[in-house]
């Protein structure tokens, strides 16, 4: 053990841990050593620069350090690493300061949700933003904080919504020049969807956006009656930023109530789409839904990955969406337009896009008193965890279940049907035994080319997955699953490097950092933070 | 509201001091410490932390609304005043002893705060002659280096910060505690201690840059006495008890 110690012997902070201005966030790929948003840049490529860890070496990975959260709550977030100093949150609302060599905690800071707080699916948090030496973060009761990131003192603490009206924050904050911008999620409980922008410094609320429009606005018309008041379309996951645009880009969850669309005719707009605001007054400048009058639970509240591709022999910017309606698709980010949109699972309630790419519905495909099978599963075909695109590659990675299909009836709880049914809403945090067979889901991680969504590789597990997609410079992918196993691909091969039995279902995307020219790859499962490293040379 | 109805809020008839002091007489200075425990955990949310924040009734100068002794307040303490906010609570009686021993001893050691300090003047004093922000931080401005100050006055007692001003080192919490390292390359860094165990420290060091050290890397290494100075004879008691009132002000920002 004690040289197993002396290995471990790294001063952490080697460079100076200088103020994070925006100009920094946004070109977060020119700090290869830091993490310094969500995905790691504000494209949501969750792609590392990094190199140390190859296809080749892969296989010496060793545990450095784990950190175990005071918390039972599904830990989802992925930590920042600022300059040697890794930032997380401990479900539901403390945020950590760890050395990011030996884990070892700088400071906690605290928050006590209000009693009234209401999750869907888990008191659960996604993670930081960081601007200056300040850290953001949503809480479960609706409040944007504002944490010193020396001290872990509370800097200002803003309402961004009523947490006892079920609004609440579960996705990490999007820092934006001077403003923070956060979304509100509570679409299962008849909130109507909100996305704000606050200043940075003084957390006063700069400009609101509600993806539901009011009487009057454009888009209303598609709510019948007073519905729109309650329609839900949250936002619960992170948002994208295009400095060329100056457009900010959220994802909105499903029409509420959930399964039963007689109370709301009309498409429901905007929910299940992605909305393109004006990151300097939140105006809509461009929409596209996903799923029109959603009545299976489709919501669109993935990651918005933006890449700069050849597609078509062109050069375009590009959106990568793999929803959760089992469709995928390519959008140009500046215009909206649908360029390619196609299933990557079963899907049978479309069978196709008109000219604009709105889905073509199949009859009968809806819930009905006596229940319909619908393909895929409610949970979808992914779900919230984040997937990667590499630069290098140009692969579009998405870990997602196979296989999967829901009796939807009118009015409730859609039943699953080939589907692991021991399962729990939204993943769990321990291992369960699972015993599956052929007609029961199961997960995968493919590597998609985005002219063609058609899938060039595929990892397999047995059991389904929650686990988010890290992409490196050196060609390895990291992702995770149910089963609670961490494991490294060759990012042209998927041929399996290496994998380490984590003891907890991996409910989180993993990230990559460097301290002292040494690459570290973290991954949360069950209720504790793991890093892995290559053997240090002596 | 929530923290005001939930905790203990003493309400008697007529500003008073209190009467013999039994349980003071005979508590031990374990007593008087659990006491205050106890008082700052249960009857501090409503009370404030030197009690005073009940119009009428000053707790830790032994003012009540009417006299009370040491049974008496045992009694309030235990099931509350009816029709009051002053709540039952489930504190067992020796503990609502240690808890009146302690307010006894509060309201002796106060005795010594004779002048009435004027928190503005206390302000110029901390941003001017004390030099107080360069390592204290107050509502996002100056040093993280000592304890950030913005809320001190929700946290700490009178007697407390007029001790931590006259002599700092007489009672340092564990949060608020020094550290020195040298590394076997010789460079020497001192700073706030966050964390440490058998094998790391963590600490702000006087650059405000989190420090993260191996202890197997280090030369040497160990608490260090706090940087704070005392301000006895720096500052005149006048001075002292408006520093002491400017603090006692600190009660955290409004929020946006």
């Amino acid at each position: 053990m004690m040289a197993r110690t002396c290995l471990l012997v790294v001063l952490a902070a080697v460079s100076l841990q200088a103020q994070v201005s925006f100009d920094r966030v946004l070109h977060g790929e020119r700090e290869p050593q830091n993490w310094l948003s969500y995905s790691g840049t504000l494209f949501n490529q969750r792609f590392s620069p990094l190199t140390q860890i190859t296809p080749a070496n892969a296989k010496n990975l060793q545990l450095q350090w784990v950190w175990q959260a005071r918390s039972l709550e599904k830990f989802e977030a992925t930590a920042l690493v600022v300059d040697g100093v890794l930032y997380t949150v401990q479900a539901p609302n403390d945020v950590v300061a760890l050395d990011a060599v030996t884990g070892r905690v700088f400071w906690t800071y605290s928050h006590q949700p209000a009693p009234d707080a209401r999750t869907c699916c888990g008191r659960v948090n996604r993670g930081l933003a960081i601007l200056g030496d300040t850290l953001f973060m949503g809480t479960i009761d609706a409040h944007l904080l504002a944490i010193d990131a020396k001290s872990g003192g509370l800097i200002w603490d803003t309402t961004v919504a009523s947490s006892s009206q079920r609004y609440s924050i579960t996705h990490s904050p999007l820092v934006v020049k001077d403003k923070v911008i956060v979304g509100t999620a509570g679409g299962d409980m008849g909130i109507r969807g909100i996305v704000a922008a606050f200043d940075a410094k003084t957390g006063k609320e700069v400009w609101r956006f509600y993806t539901i429009p009011a009487p009057g606005e454009p888009g209303n018309e598609s709510w019948s009656g007073n519905s729109w008041m309650t329609g839900g379309a949250g936002v619960w996951n992170a948002g994208a930023y295009d400095p060329e645009t100056n457009l900010t880009f959220w994802g909105t969850g499903n029409p509420a109530p959930d399964w039963d669309g007689r109370t709301r005719l009309g498409d429901n707009l905007y929910s299940d789409s992605v909305v393109a605001l004006d990151a300097d007054t939140g105006t809509l400048k461009w929409h596209y839904q996903f799923t029109p009058h959603d009545e299976l639970d489709y919501d669109s509240t993935q990651v918005p990955v933006l890449a700069d591709i050849t597609f078509r022999g062109q050069p375009r910017k590009v959106m990568l969406w793999a929803n959760r309606n089992g469709l995928m698709y390519v959008l140009d980010r500046v215009t909206g337009e649908f360029l390619l949109g196609k299933p990557y699972v079963k899907v049978n309630w479309m069978n196709g896009f008109d000219h604009k790419g709105r889905p073509k519905r199949v009859p009968g495909k809806v819930p009905t008193p006596e229940g319909t099978l619908i393909q895929p599963h409610v949970h979808g075909a992914t779900n919230w965890a984040p997937p990667s695109f590499s630069p290098k590659t140009g692969l579009f990675y998405v870990a997602h279940w196979e296989n999967t299909g829901t009796i939807v009836t009118e009015g409730l709880s859609p039943r699953p049907v080939g589907v692991n049914t021991r399962q729990t809403t939204m993943g769990q945090v321990n291992l369960q035994q699972f015993f599956n067979n052929d007609e029961e889901a199961y997960g995968v991680v493919r590597a998609y080319d985005p002219n063609t969504l058609d899938p060039k590789w595929e990892y397999r597990m047995n059991d389904i997955t929650w686990g988010g997609v890290l992409t490196t410079a050196g060609d390895v992918v990291f992702s995770g699953g149910k089963e609670g196993y961490f494991f490294a691909l060759d990012a042209r091969t998927g041929e399996l490097l290496w994998k380490a039995s984590v003891g907890g279902q991996v409910n989180a995307g993993p990230m990559s950092y460097s301290v002292g020219g040494r690459q570290y790859v973290t991954i949360a499962a069950g209720s504790s933070l793991f890093a892995y490293a290559l053997p240090q040379t002596q | 509201m929530r923290r005001s109805s939930a905790a203990i809020i003493l309400v008697a008839i007529g500003l008073h001091a209190a009467g013999t002091s039994l349980s003071a007489q005979h508590a031990t200075a374990f007593d008087i410490e659990d006491g205050g425990r106890a008082f700052r955990n249960t009857c501090a949310n409503c009370h404030g932390p030197d009690g005073d924040q009940i119009a009428g009734i000053d707790l830790g100068r032994g003012q009540f609304r009417r006299p009370l002794t040491d049974q008496e307040l045992v009694g309030i303490i235990r099931k509350g005043i009816p029709n009051t906010p002053m709540p039952a609570t489930n504190v067992s009686e020796a503990q609502a002893v240690k808890i009146v021993a302690y307010l006894r001893s509060a309201a002796e050691s106060r005795k010594s705060v004779a002048v009435a300090g004027d928190a503005p003047r206390g302000k110029m004093i901390f941003d001017g002659k004390g030099d107080c922000s360069t390592c204290h931080r107050v509502n996002g401005v100056g040093s993280r280096q000592g304890p950030d100050l913005s809320r001190v006055g929700q946290l700490r007692r009178t007697i407390e910060l007029e001790q931590s001003l006259l002599d700092p080192a007489a009672e340092v919490l564990p949060a608020n505690r020094f550290y020195h390292v040298t590394t076997k390359d010789g460079v020497a860094v001192t700073g706030r201690l966050l964390n440490h165990d058998t094998f790391t420290v963590q600490i702000l060091d006087a650059k405000e840059q989190l420090r993260s050290f191996v202890k197997t890397d280090l030369k040497d290494y160990g608490f260090a006495p706090t940087p704070m100075p005392s301000y006895k004879g720096r500052l005149n008691p006048q001075e002292t008890a408006d520093v002491v009132s400017y603090l006692v002000s600190l009660k955290g920002r409004t929020n946006p």
